[in-house]
This record gives structure tokens, sequence and C-alpha cells, in this order.
């Protein structure tokens, strides 16, 4: 992909990906906003220099561990009445199309 | 089967390759606090992050990392000195952050080697398995398919349970296998199993199979001798020993059929049946794979120390392989000896029945023997028959107080084999009990002796090797539960006469 480019193809590959259906309008729209982020985002490429290595985490930090000690979490009704839907303790999900990921 | 099978390789070579992941037994997940037993009723193992809300955080788990680490040791791979975690990006709902949190380019441990030996014709054979990565990553959730009998197909909806979401795993990946020939499932088998025995011998995770904390992804692809490479097929969660050594083999045949056919083989991701042993196709494999990896924005990374990795190096027990070797010295037998003793699944158990205080010898004998055999008839693993390694000391410590005849033993031995009881139920329904009592046995040999007076006569006038006639008339009238020595020695005492 060049950066800062995007075309419609693109787009309904993301949208099929992140199982979303998009109609011949919605693709335009996300099309054309998706091309000025990348747009903005070109702009920042265009002043990154080769011994500066890509930020993944805004502090320089390493090495943050927790120990592993099991702590009692969230009880069922803390979480279920946010999930669109809940049966026998579990979280219910339309039928999934195609195979497990 | 066999012939099919052999007939692959008059046209083909094999390459295999094995991704195989394994949970790891910390208190805790991965990224969270949760507890990482499995199991549990639905969904009572979560919190925020492995719920994936908003505005959670998630933070490693110190313990899974130094596991991690001393796999990758153990397995003779380099550890980096920096490293991150990457986000998987998919839509399914067995994550519910739409993602979920691995490693990708950067991997914790690579470049390794593990050798494994395989039976062959010749004897058994070492095998170099070259390890391209070992990597941390986490669990997903459990999907039950409702309203369709339980499969994908025709269910209406389905459940999910995230307790195993985020239980830690690492995942370890071969290098493509080459060279292996017609060995290619036995080598995919006997790695999978020693990698089991790492895992268990480092003590990272107890890897019980049946519970799924150990998955295989299988890639087996074939090429006509002198060409290039073929295509490849992934045969997706091969979950036990036999389904990894059944799966490279039924795809060795299945893909030897296509191309023989001017078929071309798809690069797809395959699924195994454990009934038929048959794999079906999945999904195509390019599209599965646009996960859109990218560094986790929300974890730090990982760069241990030289003198934390020494100071996990110090702590790797002796190797399985050393172990083996050293194990094969002390009891004095062969390196066959110790393979099929290895193969029959039951070197851990006779090691434990040892711990228990069983002579090694006494050990190998009921664990290759009886148990072996009734094993295979089952056809189940040693480990899955109702004797324990405990049973075994308690039936041999009966033996050796003279409680216990070897005869009567195999009889507790069936006993618990059918699912009884314990030892001592066994014994008490089935009266097996050796008859001590000195008084009971001088009169059962008085009464042997006044029915066969000609027999007694001459041992009395020193031919002792007639004994035996009144020795197994006792042990008859006893139904064997004398110990025979015993009644000689009585028998002898009885008449007066010296050996």
């Amino acid at each position: 992909m060049t950066p800062g480019k995007i075309d419609s193809e693109q787009v309904k590959h993301l949208g099929k990906l992140a199982r979303l259906e998009l109609s011949p309008e919605e693709v335009a729209d996300y099309t054309l906003q998706l091309e000025q982020i990348l747009g903005a985002i070109t702009s920042i490429s265009a002043v990154a220099a080769d011994h500066i290595p890509p930020t993944s985490h805004p502090i320089p930090m390493e090495n943050v561990y927790r120990e592993d000690i099991a702590v009692r979490g969230l009880e069922i009704n803390d979480f279920a009445s946010g999930a669109p839907s809940f049966e026998d303790d579990r979280f219910r999900v339309p039928r999934i199309l195609g195979e497990p990921g | 089967m066999t012939t099919e099978y052999q007939a692959v390789f008059a046209e083909f070579e094999p390459i295999i390759g094995l991704e195989t992941h394994i949970e790891l037994g910390t208190n805790s997940k991965m990224f969270c606090s949760c507890s990482a037993q499995f199991g549990g009723d639905p969904n009572t193992h979560v919190c925020p992050v492995c719920l994936g809300l908003p505005g959670s955080m998630p933070v490693v788990n110190r313990v899974a990392v130094e596991s991690t680490i001393r796999m990758g040791l153990a397995l003779n791979c380099s550890i980096a000195q920096w490293c991150r975690f990457a986000r998987k990006n998919y839509f399914y709902p067995d994550m519910p952050k739409n993602y979920q949190i691995s490693q990708y380019d950067e991997p914790l441990c690579s470049d390794g080697y593990l050798d494994v030996t395989v039976p062959t014709e010749n004897g058994p054979q070492v095998f170099r398995v070259e390890i391209e990565r070992v990597h941390m990553e986490e669990d997903t959730g459990k999907l039950l398919h409702a309203g369709g009998a339980g499969r994908i197909h025709g269910a209406t909806h389905s459940l999910v349970d995230y307790n195993r979401a985020g239980i830690p795993l690492i995942e370890v990946v071969t290098k493509p296998i080459l060279g292996t020939g017609e060995l290619a499932p036995e080598i995919a088998k006997a790695y999978v199993s020693e990698l089991r025995d790492l895992m268990r011998a480092l003590g990272v995770s107890d890897v019980r199979m049946e519970e799924g904390s150990l998955r295989c992804d299988v890639n087996v692809s074939l090429n006509r001798q002198g060409e290039g490479w073929g295509t490849r097929t992934e045969t997706k969660n091969v979950n036990s020993l036999r389904s990894v050594e059944r799966a490279v083999r039924t795809e060795m045949v299945r893909q030897a059929e296509q191309l023989r056919l001017g078929e071309l083989i798809i690069l797809e991701t395959r699924h195994f049946n454990e009934e038929t042993g048959d794999t079906t196709s999945g999904r195509s494999k390019e599209e599965a794979e646009d996960y859109r990896y990218f560094p986790e924005p929300d974890l730090v990374p990982v760069a241990p120390s030289e003198s934390w990795i020494e100071k996990l190096r110090g702590t790797l027990p002796e190797i399985p392989s050393v172990r083996r070797a050293r194990l094969q010295n002390n009891w004095g037998i062969s390196e066959f000896d110790m393979q099929s003793l290895v193969n029959a699944g039951a070197l851990e158990l006779i090691i434990a029945s040892i711990d228990a205080g069983v002579q090694p010898s006494a050990a190998r004998k009921w664990w290759t023997g009886e148990l072996t055999r009734v094993a295979n008839e089952r056809d189940c693993e040693l480990e899955e028959l109702t004797v324990t390694p405990a049973d075994i000391a308690q039936i041999e410590g009966l033996i050796f107080e003279g409680v216990l005849t070897d005869k009567m033993a195999r009889s507790v031995f069936e006993g618990l084999l059918d699912g009884e009881g314990n030892v001592a139920e066994v014994i008490d329904s089935r009266g097996l009990v050796v008859v001590k009592d000195d008084d009971l046995l001088v009169e059962a040999i008085n009464q042997a002796l006044s029915e066969s007076p000609d027999i007694a006569e001459k041992i009395k006038s020193g031919k002792v090797a007639a004994a035996g006639a009144i020795v197994g008339a006792v042990m008859k009238s006893t139904k064997g539960q004398a110990d025979a020595a015993k009644v000689r020695t009585l028998l002898l005492e009885q008449l007066g006469v010296k050996e």
C-alpha cells in the first residue's frame, strides 16, 4: 500500500475483515476519510529520519511485570447486564459464518 | 493403508513443520490477575482486561516470561535482548478485544533445536528438529455452538465463556523439517512427545493433553523428488500424540492422491477429525493471514538482562534425553528396552513408582508387562489405567511382607483394572490373603501327608525332591493362598528332614 493512498477495494476488504457490511455510499465515505487520515500520517513520515526507530510506546520504559498472583475478578452480575445478550452464564453471540479463527 | 502410504515415497518427498501451543501452568493469566485454572463455572475467571472492556490495561505476568525464557534455553535458543508484543487483529468472538496479544516479528526466543529419538528397523535413530522460534501469547475464549447439535454448521447462535481467554500460551514453531522420508509421522509424534516431557521437566506446564492444554498445528507439503517445495496445508488443533502421527500420515496420502491426479494443493487450513483420522478443508489461508499485526501500544518491551537470563539458566533441570541416558545406565538396560518403555508411555510411571518405594526392576516389570498389555488391549494410554504408582508400591510392599504371593498380586491388578476399588478393597472382596498362620499350614501339611503315606516315606528316606508333591497338595487345599517356600520349610521341619 502506498502511504497516503487507499482505494475503495482496500476499504471493502477491510470491511470484510472487520465483519462490517458496508453500503457503496459508506465505502465511498470511508475511502475519503481514511485517505485524509493517511495523508496526515504521511506528512509525519516526511520528517521521519532513518536513525530514529519508530515509536511503539510514548514513554521509554522496559520490563514492567506483575507478580503471578491470582485475584478474583468480576462477578457475573457486574458485567452480564452490559452485554447485548447473555444466556446460561455465557455471552450470547450471533451465529458465526465460516470457521473458527 | 501401509501400502498406500509406502507408495507416496516412490514419487514424493515430504516436508513437515509443527506449531505447538502449550498453556503455561501459572497461577494467573498472561496480562491480568484472573485465575489461570482450567475450567471453573463459565465466566468466573474474568475481569475488565480479559473481557476487553474499554480503558482496561494489560500488565505482563513475570512468571510467564520466565517460563518462556527457560523453555527457550532448554531448546537451545537465543534469547532476544529486546522484544515486543504485537496485536493480531481478527474479528471472532473468542477474543472480546477483537485482537489477540501475541508476538510477531520479535519473538522472545529463536533459532534452537530439539533432538528426538525415533524407533526404526535399524534401532533407535536420533533426529535433530530445528526450532524457528518460541513466543508468548494469550489463549482465546471457548465457544459453544448452540442449536445445531454443537456443530458450527447449522448452529443458530454461539455462547462464549472467557475463562480461558488470556491464559498464557507459549507457541513453539519448528523450521521446515526436511529429510524425514517415511519417518515423518513418527518424527512429528516423537517431537511433540519430547516437547511435552521437556515442559513437564521444567515445571512450566503439566501439559494436560486431555484438557486441551497442548494443541498442535501440523504443516505438510510434498514435492516430487528433485523439484522445489510443494504447497503446504496446515491441519489445525491436533490434540494428542497419536493424532499428530495420524494427521501427518493421512495428509501425506491425501496430497499424493491429489498430485497424482494432476490437481494442485491449495494453501489452506484443514481440520482433523479425531474419530475418522481424516482431514477436511477449512478456510483458504491467504485471507486468514490478513491479521494486520502491529506493536502492542499498551505494553512496554521485554528486555531481559544477561544476569536475569543466567539466573534462569541456573534453574534448568536435567533435560529428558540426558535423564533417560542416566536412568538407562542405572537400570542396566539396553537402549532398545529404554526406547520401548518410553514409547509405551511408561517412563514417568516407572519413575513415580520407584519414587514411591518400588524396586526399579519390579516397577519396569509391572508397567511394561501386564499393564502395557492391558493398555494395548483397551487401546488407551498407560496413564489412563486405574492403577497408580502408589498402588504398585502398596502391592509390592505386601508381597515383601509375605501377605500376597506374586500370583495373588496379579489378581489384585485385575481387580484394580476392572474398577473393583482400591488395593485393600480388592484384596478384601477377592479374599486374597496368604495363609500365614503356621498351625493352619501344619494342619494342612499333616492332612496331605496322611493322604500320601508313600511320598511321606520317600521324603523321610532322604528324597527331598518328592516334597514338591506335598507342597502342591497344600497349595491346592489352601487355594493358592499359602507361601510355597514357607510350606516347604514347615514340611521338612515336620518330618525332621534336612536339605
